[in-house]
């Protein structure tokens, strides 16, 4: 690689984005180093199950025609991007991770896919993930697990574990990601990477195919807050091919980012969330950063949502429940894997061979626990119980925000874990969402940014930033005045610290 | 209301349209269990007056403009299908042995 391309996969996708317009450098240029660095390291990453290679040369060149011939550009036109193999993309292999949608190529985009094209952005593959989203650790890839850039030997996080590592390994500036219950920003916090989890009904769930639809959410990563923002303008915004998007205007997240103030914010320390369970790293990183909060003007309080304690519970009902309807439609008979039709067995036992050789452990498990959840006689007790205490927790995130702009906390009670550490234990893989579920459950909005590295393994600590329903921008206003003043300590981005591969 | 035994889960894999083997069987009892005891806490909240909540931004009546789009291309369709034939999808028999 030449240390032209070095220099081109290290730099932000706000600086890529107004090089390519100044026509310092093409979006050809850009790609091509990006494509050439995944080539280089990503037999060892794994953070992508497919290179669109061609595609990619292909918009890069669209673009720079574009450029040339005077057309207005979007704010990130010829940047490349890595997208979650649970968004369709037209022609691409969409495999959500699993083996019964191997090889099989969607009809149609994801809305967030299309406004990627229509924002003159290239895709540059789609990234690993556990399978249909179920897991903390993207080892539930059915392909195989992804790598920590900053440890090859531990787990990137999950279900983005792909999307996080390629922004950490510099083979992407920008990716997408989905979040049900953490799955953006827990893979942020471990990567030492930024992420967001919109508002639900903030970006367009339409081809983004689901595992709890009253959860799921798309969203931003990226290696910086204002990166982030970016993207998040690009893919956010009323659709109405989705019946629960939002129909109002995005909040100015850009602005807010570049913003960045925190003088006079109530800031909500929530007091379920750290304590007994979390890493002492953790807790040390996430206090330091609470002081340097207080430092640049804001008001910390502390306030206290009882009921979190019970969101784990009320999560591992809801999702699997959701999840189990949802994956009914893999059957075998449509699209995706069919097993056994030998002509003797019946559409019903053809079904039934095709889901247990298509799907995986963590699936199956998730599947049957919510056939549990939803039969009757236990529904009561486990679905519309966990329904209730739904309705809980959004009351104790509305007395919270009375008291406070938004809230914060660690984002993963530990830092990143060994590969196969904790792959066959689900409780205790469950408990690294721990601090995320509450606000998938509420249906409110929440970043994660790097704050440091914990002292005793070196490796990255997240902190999580929650605000209101629609008050987006607040997310930005405060994760990019906490990354300013970061970066300021350390004279440089946490990525910068990052072992070269 | 926490016990799960291999029978029910034979049940569920049933229902669920999973062909489980007998080792997933036993494994999954054992796991099912566990993670049912440990999310059963939930009913230690006292909520008969709390409404549920199945959807976290309630939006009723959606609708969108009586306007018809195109729909999706019969050939990228049928090209990602299993089994095809005369231009339709090809699935097995429909009824058991002793129904047919």
């Amino acid at each position: 690689m030449s240390s032209v391309d070095a220099d081109l996969i290290r730099q932000s996708a706000s600086v890529l984005a107004a090089a390519i317009s100044e026509g310092e450098v093409s979006s050809l240029e850009v790609t091509k180093a990006h494509l050439a660095r995944i080539a280089e390291v990503d037999e060892r990453v794994h953070a992508f199950l497919q290179v669109t290679s061609e595609a990619a040369l292909a918009a890069a060149e669209l673009v720079d025609e574009k450029r040339r011939s005077g057309a207005k550009l979007g704010a990130l036109a010829g940047v490349p991007i890595a997208v979650k193999d649970v968004l369709t993309m037209r022609g691409v292999p969409t495999t959500c991770g699993s083996k019964i949608l191997e090889g099989w190529r969607p009809p149609y985009d994801s809305t967030v896919v299309a406004r990627l094209r229509a924002a003159d952005m290239v895709i540059l593959g789609k990234t690993n993930m556990d399978e249909f989203a179920m897991g903390s650790s993207t080892e539930h890839s059915a392909y195989g697990p992804t790598h920590n850039p900053w440890d090859l030997t531990r787990i990137p996080g999950g279900s983005g574990g792909g999307s996080a590592a390629s922004l950490a390994a510099f083979e992407a500036p920008l990716a997408i990601g989905t979040d049900t219950g953490g799955s953006i920003r827990q893979p942020a916090a471990l990567t030492g990477t930024v992420g967001v989890k919109p508002t639900y009904g903030g970006v367009s769930r339409y081809g983004l195919v689901a595992l709890a639809s009253s959860l799921d959410q798309a969203g931003p990563c990226a290696r910086s807050v204002l990166d982030a923002a970016l993207l998040h303008s690009v893919i956010a915004g009323h659709d109405p091919r989705d019946s629960t998007s939002i129909n109002a205007p995005v909040p100015d997240v850009v602005a807010a980012a570049n913003r960045g103030d925190v003088r006079g914010l109530r800031i909500g320390l929530v007091k379920e969330l750290g304590g007994a369970g979390y890493q002492v790293g953790v807790l040390q990183r996430f206090n330091e950063a609470v002081e340097l909060l207080q430092g640049l003007g804001a008001e910390v309080v502390e306030v206290s949502c009882p009921n979190f304690e019970y969101a784990l519970g009320a999560y591992y009902l809801i999702l699997p429940a959701e999840a189990s309807s949802n994956l009914a439609r893999f059957d075998g008979m449509r699209y995706g894997l069919r097993a056994g039709d030998d002509g003797s067995n019946s559409v019903e036992q053809v079904m039934s061979i095709s889901r247990e050789a298509g799907f995986g452990a963590e699936v199956k498990r998730r599947i049957m626990l919510g056939t549990y959840a939803l039969s009757s006689g236990y529904y009561d007790a486990y679905y519309g119980q966990a329904q209730k205490v739904r309705t809980l927790i959004t009351r104790d995130f509305n007395a919270a925000f009375d008291k406070a702009d938004v809230l914060i906390s660690p984002t993963a009670p530990t830092t990143a874990f060994k590969i196969g550490e904790k792959v066959d234990d689900p409780l205790a893989m469950y408990l690294n969402d721990i601090a995320t579920i509450p606000v998938n459950l509420a249906g409110n909005c929440a970043m994660s940014l790097p704050v440091g590295l914990a002292p005793a393994d070196g490796l990255p600590v997240g902190l999580q930033i929650m605000a209101p329903p629609m008050a987006d921008d607040r997310l930005y206003l405060v994760g990019s005045a906490l990354e300013s003043a970061l970066t300021d300590k350390w004279g440089h981005l946490l990525i910068e610290e990052v072992p070269s591969l | 209301m926490t016990a799960i035994t291999r029978q029910e889960v034979a049940h569920l894999a049933k229902l669920a349209r999973l062909d489980l083997t007998a080792t997933e069987l036993d494994h999954y009892a054992e796991q099912l269990a566990v993670i049912l005891q440990s999310v059963a806490r939930i009913s230690e909240v006292a909520a008969d007056d709390i409404p549920p909540t199945s959807h976290p931004v309630p939006i009723e009546n959606v609708f969108r403009d009586d306007i018809a789009y195109p729909g999706l291309d019969r050939a990228e369709v049928f090209a990602a299908a299993p089994a095809t034939q005369d231009d339709r999808f090809r699935v097995p028999r429909i009824l058991d042995e002793e129904q047919a």
